[in-house]
């Protein structure tokens, strides 16, 4: 018999074994979801995720998010705005007296005439520096722009069309990029992508598309409270959720983001840590007010939200969910005082149903449009059997037509009456709930039914415009908490979606990891955070 | 022979743009909007168009279909909608990328396949067969994203012997067969070689029965020639098949595994594909596509060559 030479195998093995990097002290190495770096050159694409690691770290913004409370609702403070007012005799002019002694990563000076050649990038399209694909993030945000003009090298003036006190929540979408660099780079924007320059707490060093980038502390940043702990960040695109997990058991990246629910017992076994925290997001179906669609009737609509057991269902998804007790997630400063209350009680849903004219013998037979995946979609073909068990128990029957996340996408955009809704009357969706136009006006605004905006089901209450209107007209904050409180109150009483649950923002770490705080928002704040040996 | 290849070359002309029209239109039958990937889901319709029209997707089909060719005829594949970058630059990053994988993955599958086929075809029926035929079975059956999951469960979770995702510990740039380097290839390797060896193990198995048991073969032992001879006439006899399967199956390698780069986060043309496909991204889809289908075409080219100049009688047919 041969004999095996084991010898040159061990070798091999060990070697492979003792070549293993050393981790270095202070090195946080996060998995991502994207499949690729978000764009660096300012205005992240790759929705909030973008926004967390390649937004807030290397760029601020005139008015940035309070991300240093994991117990309440992230708030605006001031960012490269140390305040901001609106004109005493002209509500549509806003004055932004910027903060002194900023500075970009290239050394450059941050002053009005930074923040009107970046309104410039994102909004005149015969600008030298225009970037369409900034502007394909950016200009979505701040709609009612008609003007801005530096009053003097630190006021800067902007007009919006008609007098709008959420300004402040949608400026604070527009992350400033150094022009001087811009300029220094032959005014080319791939050249900037690969050496960006912002005045956030990081800058970026290294770039690898689609694989990974290097961010080092601003030793200069103005917050100097927020000067970044850590010796170096690393963002690596993971998007395959089992690639990510192996990623973090391996030891390979100490950091997450959204790893499945069913590798969560796996992970804590490990000795993971798995974070999570409520965040504006919730889960929904919308439902469509369109003629003939059965939601029409508010004891139909109350009947359904009081058919799911959001309860058993968050204990399907491991724990991993809030339900839902509104549109708003529980606890929210604008969540006000519902009178409905979203219960479980299969006999009172029974009750209005049979009061609307339905029962055992004439269900509700109706369609709902989901996706197999998406983005803030959680599970949405386990979850949507779930309610469709539920809802089923109480008379209400639902066929589901299953959708590529795209192509949701598209048919949401067209509303609820255009053929490619294919006669459903309700969309599972989730959406982000950040500020007054996310969380309530873009859903149910009567002039925002497409095509005009995605007020998907063309639900149209004068009632809620008027509240709107006064959302957008009353510049007190804490004037304007009230009304945003009425506003929600008026969504779950007439309860306009079927309000399920709410996600939890997963992430699972290393233990070495220290000094996170898990803000109550689609950002975070990597700033405080440090590698324990 | 010169002949010959300029015949085929000529054949290959039509093939590759009958390719191109097919990738296109492929593309862009597929649901979804390709402008998905760089619009915020709440774009107005104003912007959309707006979007639309300065990508050139609100022309008809056909000129779009021109225009496309047109540049790719002169080297361009145009830029990709999600990161703004050039498609060349993209697709030629990511095939460096899966040649290097798939050479690793054809060393080893290639290799084991051919042994493992030879050790079947001589010992027929033996137990050195049934386990040479068990191991080609299973490299044949057994779903490789799963193998990789699993390699990954035992390699870089359990034991934490190698890394699990990635090219390298700087990514993928500056790459070099160094040991570092090595570390990060050898599982994506294995899971990417499994299918090729279990093939090549069936079909050489095969090839080696038959041939063993045609007539020349006893016409030369009875001559008296050496079994290393005779084992000689059997390589030759076997090998235009063999190269056959070999050219499709390193087509296959070279064009990358999407569910084997993904599961490793390996950035190679399967773990571009992945992407382009999520993100509706139609210049860098059309362009990987229409790129991996030309290594097929000139691959096809190659190996009838090969053959016809190892079997004389194809070139006759």
């Amino acid at each position: 018999m041969r004999k095996v030479h084991r010898g040159p195998l061990l070798g091999l093995a060990l070697a492979l074994v003792l070549s293993a990097p050393a981790v270095a002290q202070g090195v946080l190495r996060i998995g991502m979801t994207a499949s690729d770096i978000p764009l660096t050159t300012g205005q992240p694409d790759n929705g909030g995720e973008g926004m967390r690691f390649m937004g807030f770290t290397a760029y601020d913004a005139l008015i940035n998010w309070d991300l240093s409370s994991a117990d309440k609702a992230s708030e605006l403070i001031p960012g490269l705005a140390a305040s901001w007012k609106t004109d005493d005799a002209d509500k549509t002019k806003w004055i932004f007296t910027l903060r002194p002694d900023v500075k970009f990563h290239d050394g450059s000076a941050f002053n009005a005439d930074a923040v009107v050649w970046n309104l410039d990038k994102l909004l005149k399209t015969d600008s030298p520096q225009y970037d369409p694909r900034q502007s394909a993030q950016g200009r979505i945000r701040i709609p009612g722009v008609t003007g801005y003009k530096a009053l003097d090298p630190m006021t800067v003036e902007i007009t919006t069309k008609t007098p709008d006190a959420t300004f402040p929540y949608q400026i604070a979408w527009i992350m400033m990029s150094s022009p001087a660099n811009w300029e220094k780079l032959g005014k080319n924007w791939d050249a900037v992508a690969k050496a960006p320059s912002g005045t956030g707490p990081w800058k970026l060093t290294g770039f690898v598309p689609r694989e990974r980038a290097e961010l080092v502390p601003n030793k200069e940043y103005w917050d100097k409270n927020r000067v970044p702990k850590l010796d170096r960040l690393v963002l690596v695109p993971l998007p395959e959720a089992n690639a990510r997990v192996a990623a973090l058991r391996s030891g390979q990246v100490d950091w997450i983001e959204a790893p499945a629910p069913d590798a969560v017992p796996s992970l804590k076994a490990a000795g993971l840590v798995i974070v999570t925290n409520l965040y504006p997001h919730n889960w929904t179906w919308h439902l469509s007010r369109a003629e003939g669609s059965p939601w029409n009737d508010i004891r139909v609509r109350k009947a359904a939200n009081l058919a799911v057991d959001r309860e058993g269902l968050k204990e399907f998804l491991g724990g991993l969910a809030t339900p839902a007790q509104g549109f708003m997630t529980p606890g929210h400063p604008w969540f006000g005082k519902p009178t409905f209350k979203l219960g479980y009680d299969p006999a009172a849903a029974k009750k209005l149903l049979k009061e609307a004219g339905y029962g055992p013998d004439k269900p509700i037979k109706t369609k709902v449009l989901i996706s197999a995946s998406g983005s803030g979609q959680m599970q949405p073909l386990p979850m949507n059997e779930f309610l469709q068990q539920n809802l089923a128990e109480v008379g209400i029957n639902v066929e589901f037509e299953v959708t590529e996340w795209n192509t949701l996408i598209n048919i949401w955009r067209a509303g609820a009456k255009a053929d490619s809704a294919r006669g459903g009357t309700a969309m599972n969706y989730s959406y982000l709930i950040q500020d007054p136009f996310t969380a309530f006006i873009r859903h149910a605004q009567c002039n925002l039914a497409p095509p005009n905006g995605t007020n998907w089901g063309y639900y149209c209450d004068p009632e809620m415009d008027k509240l709107f209107d006064a959302v957008r007209t009353t510049f007190d904050p804490k004037e304007q908490l009230t009304v945003l409180q009425k506003v929600h109150e008026k969504f779950v009483d007439d309860a306009l979606f079927l309000m399920v649950t709410h996600d939890v923002n997963p992430r699972a770490m290393s233990p070495k990891v220290k000094g996170f705080v898990q803000a109550q928002s689609w950002y975070q704040d990597l700033t405080p955070i440090t590698m324990a040996k | 022979m010169i002949l010959f290849i300029l015949k085929r070359i000529g054949y290959a002309a039509p093939v590759a743009l009958g390719v191109s029209l097919v990738c296109f239109l492929l593309v862009h039958l597929a649901p979804g909007d390709p402008l998905s990937a760089i619009l915020p889901v709440d774009a107005t319709a104003e912007m959309q168009a707006q979007m639309r029209a300065a990508y050139g997707f609100d022309k008809p089909l056909p000129v779009q279909y021109g225009i496309w060719l047109w540049k790719v005829l002169h080297g361009d594949l145009g830029n990709s909608i999600a990161t703004g970058r050039p498609v060349l630059a993209e697709v030629s990053r990511a095939v460096g990328n899966s040649l290097i994988l798939a050479a690793s993955a054809t060393l080893i599958g290639f290799t084991f396949g051919t042994f493992f086929g030879f050790v079947a075809g001589y010992a027929r029926d033996s137990w050195l067969d049934r386990v040479a035929s068990a191991v080609a079975v299973f490299g044949v059956s057994v779903p490789h994203y799963w193998l990789g999951i699993v390699l990954v469960i035992i390699f870089s979770a359990n034991l934490g012997w190698l890394p699990p995702t990635g090219a390298g510990p700087q990514g993928s740039g500056n790459w070099w067969p160094d040991l570092e380097h090595l570390r990060y290839l050898v599982l994506p390797a294995v899971t990417m070689s499994v299918i090729p060896m279990g093939v090549i193990s069936r079909t050489v198995r095969a090839l080696v029965g038959d041939i063993l048991h045609q007539d020349f073969v006893q016409a030369l032992r009875a001559k008296g020639l050496s079994e290393f001879g005779v084992f000689r006439h059997v390589v030759k006899n076997a090998a235009p098949t063999a190269i056959a399967i070999m050219g499709l199956q390193l087509g296959y390698l070279l064009g990358g595994s999407i569910l084997v780069e993904t599961v490793f986060a390996w950035p190679g043309t399967g773990f571009l594909l992945n992407a382009a496909i999520f993100q509706r991204d139609l210049p860098l889809l059309q362009g990987t596509i229409l790129v991996l289908a030309m290594f097929f075409v000139t691959l096809n080219l190659l190996v009838d060559v090969v053959q016809t100049a190892l079997d004389p009688r194809i070139e006759r047919a």
